[in-house]
């Protein structure tokens, strides 16, 4: 089975726990004074359940005949270990390492960590090059954000 | 209109917005040349600056500056080194590519600039006509007309999404109308569909999301595929010999009169926008070209670079149509614009200009001005911007996803934001993999809770779903959405012809 119909075979599923969620047992909390209007919290989502649980089938099932050729510019998911995918999944992996270590570490040093690593994934090796650029970029982005936007960044660890 | 255009003319002549203008042009022009970073990634990471200002006008007129020089910068990159960083402007390779590599590449950005400056122009004076017309008859509009109007325009978008992909867009729309009701809305004060999840009680953050759709699906095929940053051949190019000479001009001042109008038009459309406006505009210019100039297109022409470029450019303001007066947005960049509104508190429709003259003609009188310092600061700073250009994609690529990073952390003040915007990323990405338009559903996303607002309006009015029946237009509108759904995919079955690939990002 293609992607797209696959895609489409989860968004009906998540339909169905989504409808089944206005239809049944979303209502069971609503004040009784609630109860008298007509139109109720759950009113919109059952259209759109059963609007997306249509749509869905429609792909699923083939009904419609897409003629759409592939990009040449596009990436051909059936050859993605062609591609240079060890970078792209260890990128996402270290964003979500910066997520876990922007409190604990501070903005300041997990920053310059974050645009160092991510060059080295690439494939650079000017350590000193990465490395100032990824202090000035940091130090230039929290000035920016924190004095001059007004957002607090905590800088270092020993910020509360 | 004349008293508009005045408190217009006070309001984007002061001297903090006029600095707007000029800063949101140079912004946009910088970061849209970098591949990677269409005019929606832009825009979102800097709504924060943009709400941090407090001033609805000047957010705006910022914003709509960066709009401007992103797909500005984005034609550049397009002629320079043949790499578009937005699909509005992939059809100004074409044309432009080609000059570049005859040498003329200053001619072919002074061509480019010239025509996007009469295509905006000619659009802002469009929009000066057709928005305030627009506005008086929506006044009239009541929830259930609403209500219909924008399920008219989320068909609409999905119905332009391309031949055999209406299904496809259609449940990315449902996909973001659904994403739009989990959390605690203001029309019931329950939360809803949040699986217990705290994070989510307020819903998903409408820039994480944008981020998530624009940016990170962008970046990671940067990463998957090196060849598509095209950046190895840019520092050859040597830009000089900015003038064109009155041959050329005469020759392309009725395309770009033509296109300019044309793309106008299209853009007021929602879901064409400018990717549509611009090949469109490439195709009709070539087949109304005479025969021997005919043959020059795709191998350097100026008519055909002037086409894309002007209609473009119409279009960006073209979309602003709806958005000002309908509060609906046609497009993923107007989409975003709207989320920015709604989070400076000003509510875009017909009643804007009513109640808010000084932003709803700021906005215009600043398109005008966005135009000429395109013309006049920018141009001639190009060969010195184009150096972004050589910028290696080592360092280009951990910067993007940086600052994607960072306009969703500065929205909402949380790293449980930045997983989320991590898995949304990919997710985005694998959608993309498979072909899914992604722009209809982040729109479904942000007109979502408007939708169900007045749809809720209109039942409690009428007491029950009668509603639709009780208005002639609102019947009439609702049928013209399933017309707009169900015609597209009949055509396909019957004619099997076009097939221009279309992308988000404009």
């Amino acid at each position: 089975m293609a992607l797209d119909r696959v895609i489409a075979l989860i968004f009906l599923l998540i339909c169905a726990v989504y409808g089944y969620t206005a239809f049944f047992t979303m209502d069971a909390g609503l004040p009784p004074f609630m109860r008298n209007n007509p139109i109720w919290p759950s009113t919109f989502p059952k259209v759109l359940s059963v609007l997306g649980i249509l749509t869905a089938l429609t792909i699923v099932l083939g009904l419609e005949k897409s003629n759409h050729t592939a990009e040449v510019a596009e990436i051909n998911y059936r050859k993605l270990t062609e591609y240079k995918l060890g970078q792209a999944v260890s990128l996402l992996l270290l964003m979500v390492a910066y997520a876990f270590a922007l409190r604990p570490i501070g903005f300041l040093a997990s920053t310059t960590i974050f645009l160092v690593a991510g060059s080295a994934i690439l494939g650079e090796r000017r350590w000193v090059m990465m490395g100032v650029i990824g202090v000035i970029a940091a130090g230039f982005v929290w000035y920016l954000v924190d004095e001059v936007l007004g957002i607090f960044m905590r800088p270092l660890p020993w910020f509360v | 209109m004349l008293e508009g255009i005045l408190i217009g003319l006070g309001t984007a002549f002061s001297i903090t917005n006029i600095l707007m203008v000029i800063g949101g042009c140079l912004i946009g022009t910088f970061i849209g040349m970098l591949p990677g970073l269409g005019p929606m990634s832009i825009i979102s990471i800097m709504i924060p600056v943009a709400i941090s200002l407090g001033d609805p006008s000047a957010a705006l007129i910022l914003l709509a500056g960066v709009y401007y020089g992103a797909i500005f910068g984005g034609s550049t990159s397009s002629i320079l080194i043949n790499a578009p960083g937005v699909a509005s402007t992939v059809a100004s390779s074409f044309d432009g590519y080609p000059l570049a590599r005859q040498g003329k590449a200053g001619k072919a950005l002074t061509v480019a600039a010239i025509s996007s400056f009469m295509g905006g122009t000619i659009g802002a004076i469009l929009l000066m006509v057709f928005a305030p017309a627009l506005a008086s008859v929506a006044l009239l509009f009541h929830s259930a007309e609403y209500f219909a109007l924008m399920v008219v325009g989320l068909s609409a978008i999905a119905a332009f999404a391309g031949s055999g992909q209406v299904g496809k867009a259609l449940m990315m729309t449902l996909l973001g109308l659904i994403m739009a009701t989990v959390g605690e809305g203001a029309l019931f004060n329950l939360p809803r569909f949040t699986g217990g999840i705290q994070d989510l009680q307020s819903g998903f953050g409408f820039i994480t999301l944008a981020m998530a759709m624009f940016a990170m699906p962008e970046a990671i095929f940067l990463v998957l595929d090196p060849s598509r940053s095209g950046g190895d051949d840019g520092k050859s190019q040597e830009i000089k010999d900015l003038r064109i000479n009155r041959e050329e001009a005469k020759s392309i001042a009725p395309v770009i009169g033509r296109q300019s109008v044309q793309g106008f038009l299209i853009g007021v459309l929602p879901g064409a926008g400018a990717t549509i406006a611009s090949f469109l505009g490439y195709a009709v210019e070539r087949n109304i070209a005479p025969k021997d100039e005919q043959e020059q297109f795709g191998k350097g022409s100026i008519k055909g670079l002037a086409a894309p470029e002007s209609a473009n450019n119409a279009a960006c303001t073209g979309s602003f149509v709806p958005l000002l007066t309908l509060g609906i947005p046609g497009s993923g960049t107007t989409a975003i614009l709207l989320g920015a509104l709604i989070a400076l508190n000003v509510s875009p429709g017909p009643r804007l200009m009513v109640d808010n003259p000084s932003i709803f003609w700021a906005v215009i009188i600043s398109m005008y001005l966005g135009n000429l310092i395109l013309l006049i600061l920018n141009l001639p700073l190009i060969p010195y911007i184009a150096k972004v250009l050589a910028v290696p994609r080592n360092y280009l690529i951990p910067f993007i996803l940086f600052f994607t990073l960072m306009g969703a952390y500065i929205g909402q003040n949380n790293a449980t934001e930045l997983l989320l915007l991590t898995g949304m990323g990919v997710i985005a990405t694998i959608l993309r993999f498979a072909d899914y338009p992604l722009a209809p559903a982040l729109i479904g996303f942000i007109l979502g809770s408007m939708l169900e607002d007045n749809f809720a309006r209109s039942m409690q009015l009428a007491d029950g779903i009668g509603f639709i029946l009780d208005r002639p237009m609102t019947l009439g509108l609702l049928v013209l959405a399933i017309i707009l759904v169900i015609l597209p995919s009949y055509r396909v079955r019957r004619a099997r012809a076009r097939a221009e690939g279309v992308a988000d990002g404009d």
